[in-house]
């Protein structure tokens, strides 16, 4: 095992270089070793990698019941490929994320540019607890308050449609986008818009050429995150929602309560896959270089 | 300069700085916060008959979220059901962090002291989960814990136990899924504490001859203790509110509070409830959230 960087570090500030060579073999004394963390580390790993190997497992077992293995199939992917109830929702749950994410990453865009660089202003914490104010509520609370208000608007306007749950979803999704996307502009030098503007580029000409190219990663990365956190919201689309308007959540929540057929693994696995397709593009658009 | 035109400038900023943000409080304001206050007005009024309210003003509401007056003779007791229902949730919440805290602490420090170019990858496999749908964790975690799961099969097959252990709908299969659904949000302030942490003040320990249980009391723990904050209120916070999980894991009879104002807005049909009873939940939140932002402040005082 090779000797902890940080620990490295620390003996060559201490100007120990014989000690790093003397700790390097084996289990001679490691500033940074504390009894038993390593241990707790690898279980939780485990631990936390387990339940859900064992899903995806499960979502190819041939068997109709979860707790035999039957041997390898796809039979489930079939079944849940052929539900008609299953298509809608997952049409359903995409196009609420796609409308979601662009409109809670153009709103967030705006406000980040509005709130970011260039000193503070009156009223820019009230606006930070404002926009953050997703994060903080519990979902509960807030699914609860729009079951109130959107059942008075239903029964004022008439109107049922998938409206209300693109409205919500884009409200909560705004602290999502907004945060990858403020923490970009932060680590961008303002000297280069300054530059722009020394060569008598108009201030819509700095934003499009310059500002905007250089915030790109962090948009891209809000609005997957936007997606994500859309795709994957149980609590406030079941309470929302009105009827027939199952997402793939709050279809599966649903199955759950009754009998569970290995057809929601397979949900569940390929639900799993596109979001970890999303967060490893995400990773990779967040990754500092160099 | 003139100062005139030094506090023209700062009017335009704040001018634009709330002009963009506009689109943004519009659409909070209509889908989050403004539905916040009607649901304080819903917990003053009567409840409908089958749903909804009458607009009558009553305290009736609030009245209810602690005490209740006897079918029969009409004396003023505590509401006992309730009082269970908030106990549960007080106590597996604080349970859920202090394993958290266990499991998180030890896990955190793993991935600090790994080479840098490796513990992005490690923060990586921490974050995936807590990405991934609330209600996937949940359900992988009922199929371990359900009595014809692998956790009961394991420990049958190792002739542990005869028959298997009922964990799933008790408060312990709650308490499980939740430690199991939260503890990243444990891991990743921890991590960010351990990672700004000077480790010649551990080496100054050891110089001085202190075990290495002392040097985690005396000088890890007092110093990453921002990191603990953040971590247990971000882990308390969700876990006093949760829904999903005590619905899939604790059935219909161990409720939380989350499932019990569900409650009131369906088979109950006592929507001021309900709305009390949010009031609450959110009254508690906003002060843990305050607690926290003062330790935080400090923290960089101290810093």
């Amino acid at each position: 095992m090779a000797v902890p960087d940080a620990g490295t570090a620390a003996a060559d500030r201490a100007g120990a270089p014989a000690r790093r060579v003397a700790r390097r073999p084996g289990r001679a004394f490691s500033v940074t070793r504390l009894p038993g963390f390593g241990l707790v580390a690898v279980t939780v790993f485990v631990l936390l990698y387990a339940p859900i190997a064992t899903l995806i497992v499960y979502s190819f077992n041939d068997a109709p019941t979860i707790s035999v293995w039957g041997g390898f199939s796809l039979r489930w992917y079939a079944d849940a490929w052929a539900n008609q109830q299953v298509k809608d929702a997952a049409l359903r749950s995409l196009l609420i994320a796609s409308f979601a994410a662009a409109i809670s990453t153009t709103v967030a865009t705006m406000a980040a540019l509005g709130t970011t660089r260039r000193g503070r202003f009156p009223g820019q914490t009230f606006i930070y607890v404002m926009i953050n104010q997703p994060l903080m509520v519990p979902e509960i609370v807030t699914a609860v308050a729009l079951l109130i208000f959107f059942a008075a608007i239903k029964v004022a306007t008439g109107y049922q449609g998938l409206g209300y749950l693109i409205l919500a979803h884009s409200a909560f999704c705004v602290p999502f986008a907004y945060l990858p996307i403020r923490a970009r502009l932060e680590s961008m030098d303002l000297s280069l818009e300054t530059a722009a503007a020394d060569l008598y580029a108009t201030p819509w000409q700095t934003f499009r050429r310059v500002t905007l190219p250089l915030m790109a990663p962090g948009i891209a990365a809000g609005a997957m995150l936007a997606f994500v956190i859309s795709l994957d919201d149980v609590i406030i689309t079941e309470f929302v929602k009105s009827a027939g308007q199952d997402t793939l959540p709050t279809y599966m929540l649903g199955k759950l309560r009754r009998a569970i057929t290995p057809e929601v693994n397979a949900i569940s696995t390929a639900l799993l896959g596109l979001t970890v397709l999303l967060l490893t593009a995400f990773f990779l658009l967040t990754r500092k270089r160099g | 300069m003139s100062l005139a035109t030094e506090s023209g400038r700062d009017r335009a900023r704040a001018r634009n700085g709330w002009l963009l943000s506009l689109p943004a409080l519009v659409l909070l304001i209509v889908g989050a916060s403004g539905p916040l206050l009607i649901v304080v007005t819903y917990s003053f009024l009567k409840p409908g008959e089958y749903s909804g309210v009458i607009w009558e003003f009553s305290g009736q509401a609030w009245f209810q979220v602690l005490f209740q007056r006897d079918i029969f003779d009409g004396t003023l007791g505590w509401a006992d059901a309730h009082l269970t229902i908030f106990w549960r949730s007080v106590r597996l919440s604080l349970l859920t962090t202090a394993i958290t805290f266990a499991a998180g602490l030890p896990t955190a420090w793993f991935i600090a002291m790994q080479p840098p170019d490796r513990r992005a990858m490690w923060l990586f496999l921490i974050t995936i989960p807590f990405w991934t749908n609330l209600l996937i964790r949940t359900f992988a975690i009922m199929e371990v814990i359900r009595n014809e799961g692998i956790l009961n099969s394991a420990l049958m097959g190792l002739g542990l136990i005869d028959r298997p252990v009922q964990i799933l709908y008790t408060d312990t299969a709650i308490l499980i899924g939740m430690a199991y659904v939260y503890l990243p949000l444990m891991v990743l302030p921890l991590y960010a504490a351990i990672d700004r942490f000077d480790l010649r003040l551990m080496e100054a320990g050891y110089d001085l001859y202190a075990s290495r249980m002392r040097v985690l009391r005396r000088i890890i723990l007092p110093i990453i203790r921002p990191g603990i904050v953040a971590g247990s209120i971000l882990v308390f916070v969700p876990s006093l509110g949760a829904y999903v999980t005590p619905r899939l894991l604790g059935g219909g009879k161990n409720m939380m509070i989350g499932n019990f104002i569900e409650l009131q807005f369906g088979q109950g049909r006592n929507w001021p409830l309900g709305s009390a009873l949010s009031m609450v939940l959110l009254a508690v939140v906003m002060i843990a959230l305050l607690v926290y932002v003062r330790v935080a402040a400090r923290g960089d005082v101290v810093r």
